[in-house]
């Protein structure tokens, strides 16, 4: 995963700087992507949702799909006691297992970034959501005070959210402006940076030109990941959303060899599902994206399923819940 | 590291294919008096079963037992017609995975078609047909619309159970009875439905199904006593039936080849248009009437398309029909795989550029890699002639009028295809396009509800919705 900030600009973006020039330019840019027909999108996803993975397939996409987990709890609820359960599942998630690897990373809010620190140091990354999440609704000054407390806590990932009323207002400019702010806040006094995911609200969008739309945005302003969905709105992550932006990040590395992860998230629930994703990974954008640090979910319930899957995999039987640990 | 699909195939054991068949005439099976041929299975070459090729006085039996029925059938009411085609229907859900694998087997087409496409449809068809059976006098084809007798119907190889709907359900909701010649080289769910029909408590001679080759088709189509004939497959096939039955009051309809026109404009929604090309001509092998073999393709965004394209075709899997993961099945036999390759070698030598993706194909079976050739002009026969195959010929266009042109510039006229964001062009260039059908922003849909026929040497008449029925009623014209 890159640690450095990247060099400013970006070697293939420097095509795209008049792009960003203007609130017009952007604007015709972003209008001149080609369009996406709902139907046809969502015909190819549930195409791909019927590819029928099994046996060694099966076990090798389950362990990758496993330590592609972004494993989350954003509640008023959390407490220290609960995200310390959580980053202690995310180390060993399968106690009885010690071949079972690890997930990804921890995603909290920015406060309870230090308690799961303390926990996973740098073994499992420690991601946090930022920039008034879920909402985004706050000044520009305290979504990027959000960021840095988060990165000050350590915080290894900032996953942040867009303004979509500025989106759906048009202000496209505005929102590129805010992911650079906030790009720039993730910067450390030694010059690394938090990794960037940049959350659309999918869901709040709703249509996948816009979809497609917010993905180049976002590309342009030097995310590193794109991500569908807070998790809070329904619908969360569906696979034509996450179809729409992996074509986004395919085509905009064949643009600018900048390559760009991608993390849908909530509404992944089953080990059934999360293969279904890995399918469509790698049909549309090709295998370079199938490892964690290009492709990650974000989930809670999953992983529990991913595990029992992975039991019945290598056992034979399938072991009932209470074999697994609640967090 | 790569993600490699571990084989997923469909088990065969569900089915269970007889050593050999006889045809099915007034509710038995009964044997022929002809010889007999091989049905084989076209991935693998190996012989499925022995098939009774049905002679002239076997046709002659089928027909004779057809009239029979008719009598009965035609004065049932269409409210106990509706009953026999709905339990057909179900019936045909219930044993779709059984008709899906066999279909597969004789056929060479992927699983995932037979068993997403075919079957639901086939049954689709039924369901429909079932519906209009008590309520013919408002289709506004007359007040009391009577059927027209037995009905000879020659299907293709092609989407063998599927054709067989398309000819059977509307005939039988209408009162006629038939008598059904299925391909030469894809008898067996034609046969297996003829169990179904059994099943269904069909009464006898409303359905018959003579096997057999060309002879036996000309059989079926010539009786004197048959009052309609109903033939989907080649357009020199169908010239030759619109000659044997010229003179005759045989109602005849006639759906044929075709060379059908994928039209991508350059404000398409270019990831869905890639997906409609490849659907269009790579479907079913590219076995398929309405396939969208010939790409127009605005030359304005060309070199995107063509990169987009050759990029997903390499993602086509291709090889064993049965496992659920094949994308492109088997070419359905030795002679149509010469076809293509024979077109495919031509349009070589015409100069136009040919391209496949890297594929292993097996080693037995007959095998053609999903094939685009490019710089292909009006003038190549690629272009003209009708491959039926995975073959995809790519022109370009620079302007609506001259897209409208091209299309139309073809003997045939069955089906076409728009990429397009405006919907005012989908309009104008719909009301343009000489084709019985014209997908927008999608290929290869269909519908029971959806008339479905050809312009030109693509046939006459129309098969499905309202307009399917008036193939099968008497006086009843569109």
């Amino acid at each position: 995963m890159p640690t450095t900030a990247p060099t400013d600009p970006v070697p293939g973006l420097a095509a795209y700087s008049e792009v960003t020039a203007s609130e017009a330019s952007l604007r015709r840019f972003l209008h001149g992507l080609p369009g996406v027909d709902q139907v046809g999108a969502e015909a190819r996803a549930a195409g791909l949702g019927t590819r029928s993975i099994k046996t060694t397939a099966k076990a090798w996409a389950l362990d990758l799909a496993i330590r592609m987990v972004d494993l989350t709890t954003l509640e008023g609820q959390d407490t220290p006691g609960k995200v310390r359960a959580l980053a202690n599942k995310a180390l060993r998630p399968d106690p009885a297992d010690p071949s079972c690897p690890s997930v990804a990373a921890v995603c909290v809010y920015g406060d309870l970034v230090g308690e799961v620190k303390e926990i996973v140091g740098d073994r499992v990354n420690v991601a946090a959501v930022a920039t008034a999440f879920p909402s985004g609704r706050a000044s520009m000054d305290i979504k990027l005070a959000d960021t840095r407390d988060a990165v000050a806590n350590g915080a290894d990932e900032i996953d942040m959210v867009i303004d979509r009323g500025a989106f759906l207002a048009g202000h496209y400019l505005q929102v590129f402006e805010e992911i650079v702010a906030t790009r720039e806040a993730c910067v450390r006094p030694d010059g690394t940076h938090a990794h960037l995911k940049v959350i659309f609200e999918t869901g709040e969008l709703q249509t996948y030109d816009n979809v497609r739309r917010a993905s180049w945005l976002a590309m342009l302003a030097g995310t590193d990941f794109i991500k569908t969905s807070t998790g809070k709105v329904q619908p969360a992550a569906t696979l034509p959303v996450t179809l729409v932006m992996l074509e986004a990040v395919r085509d905009f590395r064949e643009a600018t060899s900048v390559q760009i992860g991608v993390k849908p998230a909530g509404g992944i629930r089953t080990a059934k599902d999360a293969i279904k994703y890995l399918v469509m990974v790698n049909e549309i954008a090709g295998d370079d994206w199938l490892d964690p640090d290009w492709f990650r979910f974000g989930a809670s319930t999953l992983l529990n399923d991913l595990l029992m899957q992975r039991t019945k995999m290598t056992t034979g039987r399938y072991s009932g819940p209470d074999y697994f640990t609640l967090d | 590291m790569a993600f490699e699909y571990a084989p997923a195939p469909e088990s065969r054991s569900i089915v269970d294919i007889k050593p050999s068949y006889g045809l099915f005439i007034d509710g038995e099976f009964v044997d022929g008096r002809g010889s007999s041929f091989k049905t084989i299975n076209p991935a693998t070459e190996e012989t499925l079963a022995e098939i009774a090729e049905a002679s002239e006085a076997d046709v002659d039996l089928a027909v004779r037992a057809a009239r029979r029925a008719f009598r009965g059938w035609s004065r049932m009411s269409g409210k106990e017609r509706a009953k026999y085609l709905f339990r057909i229907a179900r019936i045909i859900q219930e044993r779709g995975r059984e008709l899906a694998v066999l279909e597969s087997i004789d056929n060479g087409k992927p699983i995932k078609e037979s068993r997403d496409v075919d079957v639901p449809v086939v049954a689709a068809h039924f369901f429909y047909y079932a519906g209009w059976a008590d309520k013919l006098s408002y289709a506004g084809l007359g007040p009391d619309p009577q059927p027209l007798g037995v009905a000879g119907q020659v299907i293709p190889w092609n989407f063998p159970l599927l054709m067989l709907a398309w000819k059977v359900a509307p005939a039988l909701a209408c009162g006629n009875t038939v008598v059904l010649k299925p391909a030469e080289t894809t008898p067996l769910t034609a046969l297996l439905f003829a169990e179904i029909c059994q099943q269904a408590d069909l009464p006898p001679g409303v359905v018959n199904i003579v096997t057999g080759a060309g002879t036996t088709g000309q059989a079926v189509v010539s009786h004197p006593d048959v009052d309609k004939v109903a033939f989907t497959g080649s357009t020199d096939v169908g010239k030759a039936i619109a000659r044997a039955v010229a003179g005759s009051d045989k109602k005849v309809t006639l759906e044929l080849g075709g060379k059908a026109a994928n039209i991508v404009f350059d404000d398409a929604p270019m990831d869905q248009a890639i997906e409609g090309i490849v659907g269009g001509i790579f479907f079913n092998q590219g076995h398929v009437c309405c396939a969208g073999s010939r790409l127009l393709v605005q030359e304005s965004v060309a070199d995107e398309v063509l990169a987009r394209l050759k990029r997903r075709m390499g993602t086509l899997r291709v090889g064993d029909p049965l496992d659920k993961n094949t994308d492109v099945g088997a070419i359905n036999s030795a002679e149509q795989l010469a076809r293509i390759r024979e077109l495919s070698d031509i349009g070589e030598s015409e100069g136009a550029e040919r391209w496949a993706p890297e594929c292993a194909l097996p080693s037995s079976g007959f095998w053609f890699p999903p094939t685009v050739f490019t710089g292909v002009t009006q003038a190549h026969r690629i272009a003209r002639e009708e491959v039926f195959g995975p073959v995809l010929s790519v022109l370009t266009f620079r302007t609506p009028a001259e897209a409208v042109e091209k299309a139309n510039n073809t003997p045939y006229g069955l089906s076409a295809g728009v990429w397009t964001e405006k919907g005012s062009r989908i309009l104008h260039m719909a009301s343009q396009l000489r084709a019985g059908v014209v997908w927008a922003n999608t290929f290869n849909k269909f519908d029971p509800a959806s008339p479905f026929g050809g312009y030109k040497e693509s046939g006459y008449g129309r098969e499905g919705g309202r307009q399917g029925l008036a193939a099968y009623l008497k006086g009843a014209d569109l």
